[in-house]
């Protein structure tokens, strides 16, 4: 088996690709739906209906989908340029947990302050913690994908401690929970009798900010070619340290703003479960997007679609939800051939 | 004060680190097989989550011990294979397969899970791997160290004897440390790059499932969900704490069961002045700061995350 370069994609293809390999994902959900003993026909019927069959569906879809586009932003911009920031999950936690230090009653001012305020907070706090790793790489050479990995246990035995200390709400009867936010900086509901909150519309707008970065500006083309060949970026005149240090910030910021988003738009106050593993699913979504920043909108939605979808199939059909992280992690992985064929061709010989 | 250092001489301490370093020397194992070779392996945290609930389910299901643990590396092998044939002939990125294949073990352990047990909350327990030798368990530090240590125990520290015996000393381990070192000469001396790359992070990953499964047959007992924890992870930093070295993975090892054990013990003394969660923490920070003393001196396979390709510079 030989893998030649292709000189270029038609469209076809590369259209087609992608598509193939979700549709492969959900075709091989028939197995652990088989071995559960679910009637795979209803299930999937259960599953379509529960993501998109009525306007509460929908709804609950782009609330699912909101962190979902924000976190693999985050991986978006810092797998374009090699970081391997495996770490969005906890920068997601230290962004809601600064939104609520500040969002919670400490300062109490108009809104068109306050959720400024806490969406600044939020992303200053995920970019200050993604900065650790990156220096660390780039001043020690320390591989920043452990590092990462490694500081999201922190941070969530951080947001325990703080939530059973310093943090706790005292009118929380002693849960580990904390104050909630005040209504001057709740990101404000979009949509009538749904959920869909402004971040929705805070993380639509990243995903063009992010793209019009990536391909129109300096930067996104110093990241660019940083991911593509550092040495030939290097010799160019380009400081890779520096344009690294800058990736990891952004990226740790739209992994904050996701934490932010959940918190002041969605639940209101900061638990030990906010975030039922965003920032890994963020991997999938950045994957599933082939790294493009507006490829992500889709790619969150289908992958929200997924995760609301088998909610409601579960609760239908006693099928675990899990499910929904198994077809998400194949999807991840049939991409991952998808990106392969459409960037070469396998010649069997 | 004289209590906090007293605990260092008690052999119930010792007995507790090695017992804690155990999972650790089969994961750490594992992965520096695979990364020898050249191949970096994130899927580490969820195959030990899968040869975790293989061990266990294999023996609630009614197998015996030994057929847990077989069936558990078992599985690993199967993940191992499909990293193995994502990375190295079709050369996709290392990172993200590996991640995937985390992601993949993880959630088909749970899935499986639930569908064995769809609503229990309190996960049942088996008959785990009893202390190889309890009748001599008497004998002063000896007894706790060694004997009152389970089978897969004895099995993590023989397999650092033969990984290192079979990587310094044989053909094998000359042409899985040659393909993780220049690819290009070990194809010129005959050596199938790819069928050894694979061939290697399958067998690692076999050790990682049975670093898991461990936690489930030897230590906990039962399938918790999240149980891994982490470890998978903190092999990966001690795999260059240790130099991509069996003997000092061994080491590594042993450091972090003790710094473990240590912690855990000085919970209970000083526990009530300092959040609980601070010395949870230690074990991470730990290990970031491993990373970050070795990182300097680091000698990594020259071919560490390279795919290799015939023909091609």
């Amino acid at each position: 088996m030989r893998l030649e370069q292709r000189e270029r994609t038609p469209v076809a293809l590369a259209v087609g690709a992608p598509v193939a390999a979700v549709a492969l994902s959900l075709a091989l959900a028939v197995l652990p739906l088989w071995a559960a003993g679910a009637p795979i026909g209803p299930a999937f019927v259960a599953m379509v209906k529960g993501a998109l069959g009525s306007r509460f569906a929908l709804s609950e879809t782009l609330t699912r989908a909101t962190p979902l586009i924000l976190t693999g932003l985050a991986v978006v911009v810092a797998f374009r340029a090699r970081l391997w920031n495996i770490g969005a999950e906890g920068q997601l936690y230290l962004g809601a947990m600064a939104a609520v230090l500040v969002g919670s009653g400490a300062v109490v001012l108009s809104p068109v302050v306050m959720i400024p305020l806490v969406l600044v907070a939020g992303a200053a706090a995920g970019a200050l913690l993604m900065l650790v790793p990156t220096l660390l790489k780039t001043r020690l050479g320390v591989d920043e994908v452990v590092t990462t990995l490694l500081l999201n246990f922190v941070v969530l035995l951080f947001v325990q401690m703080m939530l059973e200390g310093p943090m706790q709400d005292p009118m929380s009867l002693g849960w580990p929970q904390s104050a909630p936010i005040i209504p001057e900086a709740t990101l404000p509901p979009v949509l009538e009798r749904t959920r869909v909150h402004a971040g929705l519309i805070v993380a639509i707008a990243a995903a063009l900010v992010v793209w019009i970065m990536m391909e129109r500006t300096v930067w996104g083309f110093e990241i660019r070619a940083t991911g593509a060949n550092p040495d030939a970026a290097r010799f160019a005149g380009m400081r890779i340290g520096w344009i690294m240090v800058r990736v990891g910030l952004i990226s740790g910021a739209l992994a904050g703003l996701a934490g932010v988003s959940e918190v002041a738009g969605l639940k209101g106050y900061l638990t030990r479960d906010l975030s039922p593993g965003f920032g890994y699913s963020g991997i999938a979504v950045a994957m599933l997007a082939q790294l493009h920043p507006l490829g992500v909108l889709a790619a969150a939605f289908f992958v929200a679609a997924v995760f609301v979808g088998a909610d409601s199939m579960s609760r239908a059909l006693g099928v675990s939800s899990y499910i929904a992280n198994l077809i998400v992690a194949t999807a991840l992985l049939t991409m991952l051939l998808a990106g392969l064929v459409t960037r070469y061709r396998i010649r069997w010989r | 004060m004289g209590d906090i250092l007293d605990i260092l001489t008690t052999a119930a301490f010792w007995a507790a680190a090695i017992r804690i370093a155990t999972p650790l020397i089969f994961g750490t194992l594992g992965e520096l097989i695979c990364e020898r070779a050249g191949v970096l392996n994130l899927g580490i945290e969820g195959i030990m989550t899968a040869g975790a609930l293989t061990g266990w389910l294999s023996v609630y299901l009614g197998a015996d011990l030994a057929t847990g643990v077989l069936l558990a590396a078992l599985v690993g092998v199967v993940f191992g294979l499909l990293h193995g044939l994502f990375t190295v002939p079709l050369g996709l990125s290392q990172h993200v397969t590996g991640i995937g294949i985390t992601l993949l073990a993880t959630s088909l352990s749970y899935f499986v899970y639930r569908v064995v047990l769809p609503d229990t909350s309190s996960p049942p327990r088996i008959d785990a791997f009893p202390p190889v030798a309890a009748e001599l368990g008497g004998i002063p530090v000896l007894g706790p160290l060694l004997f009152q240590q389970t089978a897969l125990t004895w099995l993590a520290l023989l397999a650092v004897i033969v990984v290192a015996y079979v990587l310094y000393r044989t053909p094998v381990g000359l042409a899985v440390r040659t393909v993780g070192e220049n690819p290009a000469a070990a194809e010129a001396q005959g050596i199938d790059v790819t069928v050894v790359r694979i061939g290697a992070v399958m067998v690692g990953s076999a050790l990682m499932a049975v670093g898991g499964a461990f936690l489930t047959m030897s230590a906990f007992n039962a399938f918790f969900f999240e149980m891994v924890n982490g470890r998978g992870w903190i092999c990966i930093a001690l795999v260059v704490f240790a130099s991509w070295q069996p003997g000092k993975a061994l080491l590594g090892a042993l450091l972090f069961g003790a710094f473990d054990a240590y912690q855990v013990r000085l919970q209970q003394t000083v526990g009530s002045l300092v959040p609980y969660q601070l010395f949870l923490m230690l074990p991470y920070l730990l290990s970031i700061l491993a990373l970050v003393v070795m990182s300097r001196r680091a000698a990594y396979p020259k071919a560490l995350m390279i795919p290799y390709r015939k023909g091609e510079r």
